[in-house]
């Protein structure tokens, strides 16, 4: 199971990296192996301002639907349409053509509660 | 929790393991989707040693039989088998099964695992002014399935017996290289053709082993209990304890052609009564034209958001590309091409009454 050093993880399984003045989003390999294979990735937040923690969408996999939490607060900018015709992209790539959103972060917006990869992969026991 | 003889194999080959009805079983090896086109396209091996195992003995076997089951069990060949069901004195469906005739005056029962002590006790009861010994074999018996277009090609290569010449729902005791006698079925629970394989405990894991590599150029995959239930729901089997149970009838469960009403059976006064009342609520196909899948326990609703039924069984068709439910709704709405809507999360998702087998 990877889970890349230079990527912060959120608690509720969703990596952040950063690109420039945008975070891009995705769930962590964890979450995508306990999903087990998803079918569908549904974001319709885009354009929205949304506060960390919040829902910012749903994935579902064959067994199971999990909401997607945002990492930190900001602005939905861009959801990676090309999850819509083939979700198990995000199974086989998650850190790479399975991302799922681009954000703003707001002027406000605090990572202090985003964990390093080592500190993401002692919470999930890996 | 119980463990079946394979448990081991499950464990080598690394299967996300589940409880399900009190045993540790396997839900996937490779990935659910992988394993479900492995079956539609080749093969697939399932350990469902989980399922219980009766055997029925005595003068009374037939007639007891005739009357705890609701399918016409005086027409069944030795070494035929049927679909059938048990019903309650109210017409609530106790479990679904099988009936094996394996001779004069001696069937096997086969249940689902989570029903077996319900199903011995309720057979024990019903046994009373019935000449017959039945004996609950379940911890002796290990079940395997091979199923897919390739299920014949990979078990025939295990023994001489002209594996062909046993017909849909019929079955053979047959050598399997070393194993002695397996008891071979053609019958199964994925719409995929191929066999069920009943074989002592003691010799379950050899028989997985020697099916595994008889299968391995064949494209043979170990598949667990998700791929057997998003394959089970394309054909719009049921699934005791989601589709039916003791509150749901055969009738409107979609199940009248497994009773026979020229007979006499537990729970038919109840079914005649409702028919002559009219089945008010039936258990249809739906598809949804909408990217969300109708999990078990969603409301179903008219185009109005009226609440009419709800989902019992919900996935997403890895062949037909599309979510894919059994529900029951009021039966004003469950002729094929009705349009109702799905009430999923907070939206309502429109969804289409498909005449069932869905593939």
């Amino acid at each position: 199971m990877q889970f890349p050093d230079q990527l912060l993880y959120s608690k509720d399984h969703e990596w952040v990296r950063m690109e420039g003045d945008l975070a891009v989003v995705g769930i962590t390999d964890f979450a995508q192996s306990e999903l087990g294979d998803i079918v569908f990735v549904d974001v319709n937040t885009v354009g929205k301002q949304i506060e960390a923690g919040q829902v910012f969408g749903t994935v579902e996999a064959v067994k199971t639907v999990s909401d997607l939490f945002m990492p930190l607060t900001g602005e939905v900018v861009e959801f990676n349409t090309s999850l819509a015709s083939s979700a198990e992209v995000v199974n086989k790539d998650p850190y790479g053509a399975g991302w799922i959103i681009k954000v703003r972060p707001a002027p406000s917006a605090d990572t202090s509660h985003l964990l390093d990869a080592a500190a993401y992969r002692k919470l999930v026991g890996h | 929790m119980k463990k079946t003889a394979l448990h081991p194999r499950h464990l080598q080959l690394k299967a996300r393991m589940v409880p399900f009805a009190g045993f540790e079983m396997p839900v996937s090896y490779s990935g659910i989707t992988q394993e479900h086109m492995a079956v539609r396209q080749a093969a697939g091996i399932f350990d469902v040693s989980h399922m219980g195992e009766f055997f029925v003995e005595g003068p009374d076997a037939l007639p007891f039989l005739e009357y705890v089951t609701t399918n016409y069990v005086a027409g069944l060949d030795v070494g035929q088998a049927q679909y059938s069901c048990m019903l309650r004195e109210h017409g609530g469906i106790v479990d679904d099964l099988l009936v094996y005739c394996l001779g004069e005056d001696r069937y096997m029962m086969v249940v689902n695992a989570a029903n077996i002590d319900k199903d011995f006790e309720h057979l024990r009861e019903q046994s009373h002014r019935f000449n017959v010994n039945l004996l609950n074999a379940s911890e002796v018996w290990s079940l395997m399935a091979v199923q897919g277009p390739k299920a014949l090609e990979i078990v025939q290569k295990l023994t001489e017996t002209d594996l062909s010449e046993i017909p849909y729902y019929h079955f053979d005791f047959v050598a399997l290289n070393s194993v002695e006698e397996a008891l071979i079925s053609n019958t199964g629970y994925t719409g995929a053709g191929g066999f069920e394989i009943y074989v002592p405990q003691e010799v379950a894991l050899h028989t997985w082993d020697i099916l595994m590599e008889a299968g391995a150029s064949a494209g043979l995959v170990p598949c667990g209990l998700g791929a057997r239930d998003t394959l089970r729901l394309e054909k719009g089997y049921c699934l005791y304890g989601q589709d039916i149970d003791e509150t749901t009838t055969p009738l409107e469960a979609g199940l009248s052609w497994i009773v026979k009403f020229q007979k006499d059976f537990l729970g038919k006064e109840a079914l005649l009564q409702q028919k002559a009342q009219g089945i008010t609520r039936k258990l249809v196909g739906l598809v949804l034209h909408e990217k969300a899948i109708p999990r078990t326990g969603y409301s179903v609703c008219d185009t109005e958001g009226k609440p009419i039924g709800r989902i019992t069984s919900g996935a997403m068709s890895p062949v037909l590309g599309l979510p894919i439910a059994l529900a029951y709704v009021s039966s004003d709405y469950s002729s094929p091409g009705s349009r109702l809507k799905v009430s999923v999360r907070e939206r309502l998702a429109e969804a289409e009454v498909k005449k069932l087998p869905f593939l």
